[in-house]
């Protein structure tokens, strides 16, 4: 069991959890994520670590609530518990001296590219930022990343923070303006396609995180096989970090849609439950 | 006359009525049935039946014990050497183990020895409790134990009796390996499971869930905090078939499909959070044991078209004659001399066929087998919507990537000596199907018993 110190809705259906997982904590290195099981009921939920205090033995996680789990996740309250913290699991990220690294984080993929930007940082890398959400209420970790970053750059889809445009607009000036050594990039599949489609034409190392729907997270399922060079590869063993320009990114969103089914029907009993419990409670 | 007396049989739910739950399908013996056919053993001086069982039961003695109606003697007798008898009474080939080598085999039919194993274990789990057993000796060191299957928890077991302090990595939430994530329900309740693994943590033996050993950490950091090793890690890595499409929504792993049904629970959902596909036609790829769980659990999901496909032919299936009898009572499809060529799907990704390719049986090949070689022009179509993958698994690579000084073959199975199981890496043992490929649960068990006597060995007296 697993106490949870502190969990909060930081922004437009995304979640912020503090919770004590030592072990994690101790060992996690960038890039590396946790499997968490919530309760009795559970299923296994791959999140990234976006932070660890050794200290106090916890590990930070961010999350967006698009289901019935993370809706779960999203109602614990500190002094509550998750069941099990798995991890840390998967490659971490190659961190060295690369010279000037871009990193770009688009909605949710935010907190990933957190922990990375600030290891290349201290690896003493020169760290320029592009971070973007659809709107202004989804846009997390601002005030961190340009911490961070010796550049920070915000985009959203309607322009209610930042610029108004998508993230690879910023990535197209920057290459433009200035030599990069290596792009990192984590966010929805159609995003790091298009980044990598550019950095690809450019010829500049690009690394992606993938989020393939997993089950162990310890390569015994392959549940999350992603076809990486014309080769499968498991994303959490082998991942979950790839270079960006042999990923089959199409296969890996048609995967990702697996469950649409299933899950929306769960969250939608879900829903009408919670409401239910709502008119019990109030009643 | 005890040959005069048939084989008693036990009854079983009806195929129809056990399609629609995942109980347990054999009902058990009654006393007074297990009785009688406990009578039945001749009592052999020379028991043959002994040496075809891979931890040496002694199997006269314990049946001797049921006779009498003393099954708690009987048990004690058979945890001797076999700490998980209720698992084996269900899922040990007994057929080809020790019940081929009965002697009453010969005339008539053999005892039915891993029945009554069951069955008087499941009286003492039942019934009347056994105090887990005190350790023998008190030899008070650390011994690390990678892995919760079948051979890490004997290995455990072992060690716990003789007073060593165990801790159990297991990579999972929940212990016992291929026991929870593999068999299903239906074949071995997880009760049972949970109840032996309870007694080791009785026993003092430290279970850390959650834990993959080689990731942060090497095998060489877990020899800094104790004085052996045991690696039970299994064959978990599934193999995929390599044709076209495999990629698609709806092809699993037969680890991914039984994983997400048998230890996540998915054949309770929504009412449990992880989802499976439940398919109106499924094919299940394979011949072995793991092959017939996938259907038999496919066609618990409601489904009521399953079909097996699978390249040789009946004769040649690896899966335990008694599955095999299983799945064709409870209706699954066998396409046999039928090879999987392609997978067929829409444009959103879903699977919606799979294209095969009959086979014929050519000259035999290293197994021993009729190698299967393909009818030119016979491909056909079989509209399914989920197809389980179920060709074998190879070993867990994890253990081994994080420790370069440990020797492994060309399969990437760790190389441990036969008799001690000592590998190539000082106070590192290894054992079960990380070392010899995937095998029973019983011959798991039986390397852990000789990695433990051998790891006893290396404690007392430092030698490798």
């Amino acid at each position: 069991m697993h106490l949870i110190h502190s969990n909060e809705i930081i922004a437009d259906n995304i979640g912020k959890m503090v919770v004590e997982a030592e072990y994690t904590a101790m060992h996690r290195k960038a890039g590396q994520f946790v499997i968490i099981i919530i309760d009795e009921f559970g299923e296994r939920v791959p999140l990234t670590i976006a932070g660890a205090d050794k200290g106090a033995g916890t590990i930070t996680l961010y999350y967006q609530i698009v289901g019935k789990s993370t809706s779960k996740l999203s109602m614990l309250k500190s002094g509550e518990y998750l069941k099990d913290v798995a991890g840390p699991l998967g490659h971490p990220t190659e961190v060295k001296k690369f010279g000037t690294v871009l990193c770009i984080g688009g909605g949710i993929g935010i907190a990933p590219v957190y922990p990375i930007a600030s290891a290349m940082k201290e690896a003493g890398n020169r760290v320029s930022g592009i971070i973007g959400a659809r709107e202004g209420g989804l846009l997390i970790l601002e005030n961190e990343l340009s911490q961070v970053c010796d550049t920070l750059q915000v985009f959203t889809d309607n322009g209610s923070a930042g610029r108004k445009g998508f993230v690879t607009q910023g990535l197209s000036e920057i290459l433009e303006s200035e030599k990069i050594d290596l792009v990192v990039a984590v966010g929805p599949v159609p995003m790091m396609k298009a980044v990598s489609e550019i950095t690809k034409e450019k010829n500049i190392k690009t690394f992606v995180s993938l989020n393939s729907v997993m089950v162990d997270g310890t390569g015994m399922c392959g549940g999350c096989r992603v076809t990486v060079g014309n080769e499968t590869k498991f994303t959490c063993v082998d991942g979950p970090e790839f270079d960006a320009h042999l990923v089959n990114f199409d296969e890996l969103l048609l995967r990702l849609n697996t469950y649409k089914d299933e899950e929306s029907a769960c969250f939608t009993e879900h829903k009408h439950k919670c409401r239910l419990d709502g008119v019990t409670k109030n009643g | 006359m005890a040959e005069r007396i048939p084989r008693q049989t036990m009854s079983e739910q009806n195929p129809l009525e056990r399609i629609k739950n995942f109980n347990e399908v054999p009902l058990g013996f009654s006393t007074e049935t297990a009785v009688i056919e406990a009578k039945r053993c001749i009592q052999c001086k020379n028991p043959n039946c002994v040496e075809g069982c891979p931890v040496n039961v002694n199997i006269p003695g314990f049946i001797k014990e049921a006779a009498e109606g003393n099954f708690l003697k009987a048990v004690e007798i058979i945890k001797g050497t076999n700490s998980l008898p209720a698992v084996c009474g269900r899922v040990c080939p007994q057929e080809s183990q020790c019940e081929k080598l009965c002697i009453l085999g010969k005339k008539f039919e053999p005892v039915a020895i891993g029945k009554l194993e069951g069955f008087v274990a499941d009286y003492e789990r039942k019934v009347e409790h056994l105090n887990p057993e005190k350790p023998e000796c008190t030899g008070g060191r650390k011994v690390a134990v990678i892995g919760s299957g079948p051979a890490g928890l004997t290995v455990a077991g072992e060690m716990a009796k003789c007073g060593h302090g165990v801790t159990i990595f297991e990579a999972l939430h929940s212990p016992g390996g291929v026991l929870v994530y593999g068999i299903p329900e239906f074949r071995l309740p997880k009760e049972i499971v949970h109840y032996e693994i309870d007694q080791l943590v009785k026993m003092g033996v430290e279970i850390i869930p959650n834990r993959v050993v080689g990731i942060s950490e090497s095998l060489d950091d877990i020899l800094e905090r104790f004085d052996a090793v045991f690696v039970g890690t299994g064959a978990g890595l599934p193999s995929f078939l390599n044709i076209p499409g495999e990629n698609m929504q709806g092809v699993y792993s037969a680890n991914e499909y039984l994983t997400r049904v048998n230890l996540m629970k998915a054949y309770q959902f929504p009412h449990y959070d992880t989802p499976v596909i439940k398919g109106k036609s499924i094919a299940v790829f394979g011949g072995g044991n793991v092959a017939m769980d996938s259907a038999r659990v496919a066609r618990r999901l409601d489904c009521n078209e399953v079909h097996l496909v699978y390249r040789r032919s009946r004769s040649e299936m690896p899966a335990r004659e008694e599955e095999i009898h299983h799945a064709e009572e409870e209706g699954i499809i066998f396409d046999l001399l039928s090879n999987p060529v392609r997978f067929i799907g829409d444009e959103k990704g879903k699977l919606t066929g799979v294209e095969c390719v009959r086979m014929e049986l050519g000259e035999p090949d290293d197994s021993g087998r009729r190698r299967p070689v393909e009818v030119k022009g016979s491909e056909f179509v079989i509209y399914i919507d989920v197809a389980i993958i179920a060709i074998g698994n190879g070993p867990n690579p994890i253990v081994q990537k994080s420790s370069p000084g440990l020797e492994t073959n060309k399969w990437g199975n760790i190389v441990a000596d036969d008799e001690t199981m000592k590998t190539s890496k000082k106070g590192v043992f290894a054992g079960g199907d990380i070392v010899s490929g995937a095998a029973t649960v019983i011959e798991a068990m039986g390397a852990g018993r000789k990695a433990a006597a051998a790891i006893n060995d290396y404690l007392a007296t430092g030698e490798w």
